[in-house]
């Protein structure tokens, strides 16, 4: 049988405040445990929170780059269950009236335009952090992520392969960027998905029985956790067997998922209106300020890379898709002549090295500056596209300007017409038999002795040079 | 010596700060005055948990300092209070009556307490109350039942029956308790002393332990009503740490102080005095109705017809809260945790069982159970609507009228353990007082003669929201007619 397989996605994304939610206390990361909190974000007795207007600022952003209409009234609810890692025993959230709903966004897949649908976007607070003594006795709390503010966004089940769910969470992961409303470091927490998944008989109008999986937090694993999930549901149905409606937990070494079969299971949330806060009220003229601070979406600047900088559909979609990596795009494509050029490096050289390093492209060690003065550096013929990739090495390991590399390691090209005969003169007599090869006909004999040549002049001579005069040499004998 | 001491705490805030500022007493003397009637009284009372003496004496030495060569010296400067156990207090053990939080020491003050310190107010110590602000009779302590003063086989009402005692036993000058439903001015009227519950958001909530936030309000206790305004003129005002604090202009309430309700109209709502009330009860606050006419207001009837489903809703929200709020206290972070537990969800049951009263742990299962999903309509919904159309029937009433007079409770100080076995019972009688905590009125409880057992009886004025002016200008015109006021010692 042919089945359908039918994705809705929850995503938290910890927004980029400088402090938390309802106290004054740094969202910043790392910190040794418990140094970023206080009195309210730990909840002690008597305190009270106090709604951080940014964080409202910020949502609502998020709301209108995602085509969500803003209610001009909402409010926060308290959540109630117990875990150590939540001190108040209850976590503020929004519950029947989120500040955003009925949004939306278009992704593309195999040439086809979809909408996916956005179900709200409400606030809430994260909570701490448990850390477990490998004893297996004791553990830690740690309550510094106490209190950063997160949005959750909950789409429709619109989406039908883990192709659309990847292109889905990049274009979100890139709008959020684009507003400045999260950071979007996936590998810090600040951003991560719990995937609703069910499956049913091609044709069939009924949704199945889904599953949750939850915590995912690496494009990676979001992909494998939705094939996989699809996989096992389908296996499931194709024996007869019964999908059991639960959370799971998605194993991306082993790749597979595993229930979680815990007490969390059985919660009854006992949402209620908090009220030690007031309604969210948005009012127009409040509205219009976030509206106009919202800068270039990726769509129009995807479009506008094209027609300005003229680098292809391609290249313009992957480049816009980070806005650190497009901004780092922009401010090098400013300052060069050949924006082609610097394109090229971003996808082929820069990305591969995120990718080794594991880094983000905000993290990138580089300036745009130092790639568009290498670039100049190549197309003024002052090193070759070989000696370019080690000074982009040097760059990226050391930071420093690719003209300094340049000089300190004597890597310009060799265009001396004199050094350059006097090295091939030098290997010409060091190889007769290549050149008895050449003479005999072999032109790949050509081959070896301009690499001899390169490899002598440690790849700084010019080859063109090295090739013309080599001929002439070779021709003279 | 001694009978000087017993001179200085029969003193009034505003009489006593009088002589503080002419030189006459210093406030180490005062003070002095009032730890030795907390020593000498407070183990027969109970009304203090904690008392501070060391702390009391050292504030009292550097405000008389400060005071020393100075001519603007504040209203209050260097009276000695004591303040309701659940106001967190930096470095001294806030324990809500708890053994939950018997070990717990804020590293906080409460707002209020900040302005007291401001004002060079002398914190004597930590009241005693029903544990975590849940009772009418002060029974609920987990530390000792307090006493009334007048009868000490009495309650001095709840929950803040550590703070009226302190003050009507001039153990402190004035206090500042709480009111959720009736807090505040349910044992003042049993202990004959004033309190006032301010309109929902008037005073900052910060740092006052939460029983339930959409209705808990910190206020006075006082002995008569020109020290409550004293004392609202220091805790009033907009706190920006409380999102549900007020921002408006708050007045001086001393300028209510007036002997004058000419053409004020009084409204007694017929609900108020029907059965359950006692007929002691009911004779003095029709009494009081009489010379109110005699001073040249107007008394009309008045009806608030919701007033029956108040009790009902209130306990579906107080409660409902009170689960959440008092979910916090699970043996992690700080408090009481119990000594022996199998995993976490051990710690967190055995910890809550042990560390929590019967009454309160009733409270958070009627709570959970009125939030919990398929109930929620039934109860927690509806206690909302009915919320709103108790508001509404206070609306309709205020166009009516400019205050409310009825009972602040239906019966005077009853007997230590006669209600404690009929838990419905007692809710029962905060029955004229929760209604001013579901529409965030204010109200004020002032003494207005004795039933025939020598028991103070208590009437209630309910003021519009942010009227607490009204209200101290009609109390104030009572109390100055006829002479009755908490100043009267209750003969200990």
């Amino acid at each position: 049988m042919e089945y359908e397989v039918v994705i809705g996605l929850e995503i938290h994304a910890e927004l980029a405040t400088k402090s938390k939610i309802y106290c004054g206390c740094t969202t910043e990361f790392g910190g040794e445990p418990n140094t970023h909190c206080c009195p309210i974000c730990t909840g002690m007795p008597g305190v009270l929170p106090v709604l951080n207007k940014t964080v409202v600022e910020y949502a609502v952003r998020a709301g209108l780059a995602t085509n969500c209409t803003i209610s001009s009234f909402s409010k926060q609810d308290r959540k109630n269950y117990f875990y150590p890692d939540l001190p108040k025993a209850y976590q503020t959230s929004q519950y029947d009236l989120p500040l955003c709903k009925n949004g939306y966004l278009e992704i593309e897949v195999d040439g086809e335009v979809k909408k996916i649908g956005i179900t709200r976007i409400h606030i809430e607070e994260d909570a701490g952090k448990l850390i477990h003594d490998e004893s297996g006795r004791v553990s830690y709390v740690d309550y510094n992520r106490c209190g950063v503010p997160l949005i959750e966004i909950v789409t429709e089940p619109d989406m039908r392969s883990s192709s659309e769910v990847k292109a889905f969470f990049e274009k979100l992961k890139s709008i959020l960027e684009y507003t400045s409303v999260s950071d979007c470091k996936m590998q810090e927490g600040s951003l991560r998905a719990d995937v609703n998944l069910s499956v049913r008989p091609k044709g069939q109008k009924e949704l199945g029985t889904r599953t949750e999986i939850k915590n995912l937090n690496s494009v990676r694993a979001i992909v494998r956790a939705v094939d996989g999930e699809a996989r096992r549901q389908i296996s499931v149905l194709e024996r007869n067997g019964v999908i059991v409606q639960e959370t799971r937990r998605w194993d991306d070494e082993k790749g597979e998922s595993y229930s979680m079969r815990d007490k969390e299971e059985a919660h009854d949330y006992r949402y209620f209106p908090e009220p030690d806060l007031t309604p969210i009220v948005v009012d127009e003229a409040w509205l219009d300020k976030i509206r106009s601070s919202i800068p270039e979406l990726p769509d129009d600047r995807r479009k506008r890379f094209m027609a300005e900088y003229g680098i292809p559909a391609y290249d313009a979609a992957l480049i816009t898709g980070s806005k650190p990596l497009a901004d780092f795009f922009e401010a090098a494509a400013k300052v060069s002549r050949n924006a082609k050029s610097i394109s090229n490096w971003i996808m082929g050289d820069v990305m591969k090295k995120l990718n080794d390093t594991g880094l983000e492209p905000s993290d990138m060690p580089i300036k745009p500056e130092s790639l568009s003065k290498l670039v100049s550096l190549i197309d003024e013929n002052v090193i070759s596209g070989k000696i370019a990739k080690q000074v982009f090495d040097i760059m990226w390991d050391t930071r420093k300007d690719p003209a300094d590399i340049v000089e300190k390691k004597g890597l310009k090209v060799v265009t001396d017409t004199d050094a350059i005969r006097s090295v091939i003169i030098q290997v010409i007599s060091a190889n007769p038999k290549s050149v008895e090869d050449y003479k005999s006909g072999k032109t790949k004999a050509m081959g070896f002795l301009v690499g001899q040549i390169m490899h002598e002049t440690k790849g700084k001579a010019d080859p063109q040079a090295v090739n013309r005069l080599l001929k002439e040499e070779l021709d003279k004998l | 010596m001694e009978g000087s001491f017993l001179e200085l705490t029969k003193l009034t805030a505003l009489m006593a700060a009088e002589k503080i500022r002419k030189r006459e007493i210093s406030v180490i003397e005062l003070t002095n005055a009032y730890l030795a009637r907390i020593d000498e009284l407070n183990g027969a009372i109970g009304a203090y948990i904690t008392v501070c003496a060391e702390q009391a004496l050292r504030q009292a030495e550097s405000v008389q300092k400060k005071l020393d060569g100075r001519e603007n010296i504040l209203p209050l400067a260097g009276i000695p209070a004591g303040i309701k156990d659940n106001i967190c207090t930096r470095d001294v053990k806030t324990t809500c009556a708890s053994k939950m939080l018997d070990n717990f020491f804020p590293p906080y003050d409460a707002a209020v307490i900040e302005k007291l310190s401001e004002s060079n107010v002398v914190i004597l110590g930590k009241l005693n109350m029903d544990e975590f602000a849940m009772g009418s009779s002060n029974e609920n302590s987990w530390y000792m039942p307090v006493k009334n003063p007048w009868d000490h086989e009495r309650v001095p009402g709840g929950s803040s029956g550590g703070a009226a005692a302190a003050v009507a036993s001039h153990m402190s000058c004035f206090a500042l308790g709480s009111d959720t439903g009736g807090s505040i001015r349910q044992p003042a009227s049993f202990c004959g002393v004033v309190g006032l519950k301010p309109t929902y958001g008037a005073v900052s909530r910060f740092g006052l332990i939460a029983f339930a936030s959409s209705l808990d309000q910190i206020g006075p206790i006082t002995r008569d009503v020109a020290d409550c305004a004293l004392v609202m003129n220091v805790i009033a005002g907009h706190d920006p740490l409380d999102s549900t604090s007020v921002d408006i202009e708050y007045p001086d309430y001393t300028t209510f102080l007036k002997n004058d309700v000419k053409g004020l109209k009084i409204g007694l709502p017929k609900e108020y005095f029907g059965s359950g009330l006692h007929e002691e009860v009911k004779a003095k606050i029709l009494d009081a109705a009489k010379a109110y006419e005699s001073y040249g207001a107007i008394i009309e009837e008045i009806s608030l017809p919701f007033t029956e489903y108040a009790i009902p809703a209130y306990y579906i929200i107080s409660s409902a809260e009170a689960s959440s709020n008092l979910a916090r206290y699970d043996g992690i972070k700080y408090g009481y945790r119990a000594k022996e537990y199998s995993d976490i969800i051990d710690l967190y049951k055995k910890t809550r069982s042990e560390g929590f009263g019967t009454e309160v742990k009733r409270r958070i299962m009627l709570g959970t159970y009125a939030l919990s999903s398929g109930y929620y309509d039934a109860y927690y919904k509806k206690a909302l609507k009915v919320r709103r159309l108790i508001f509404e029937d206070f609306q309709k009433a205020y166009q009516k009228v400019d205050v409310i007079l009825g009972p602040t409770s239906p019966v005077t100080a009853f007997k230590i353990g006669e209600k404690t076995a009929n838990p419905l019972e007692m809710y029962l009688s905060d029955v004229y007082t929760v209604s001013v905590n579901i529409a965030g009125l204010c109200a004020i409880s002032l003494p207005c003669g004795f039933d025939s057992k020598g028991l103070p009886v208590g009437m209630q004025l309910i003021g519009k929201p942010f009227d607490e002016g009204t209200l101290i200008r009609a109390a104030y015109t009572y109390e100055s007619n006829t002479g009755k006021s908490g100043v009267t010692n209750c003969g200990i």
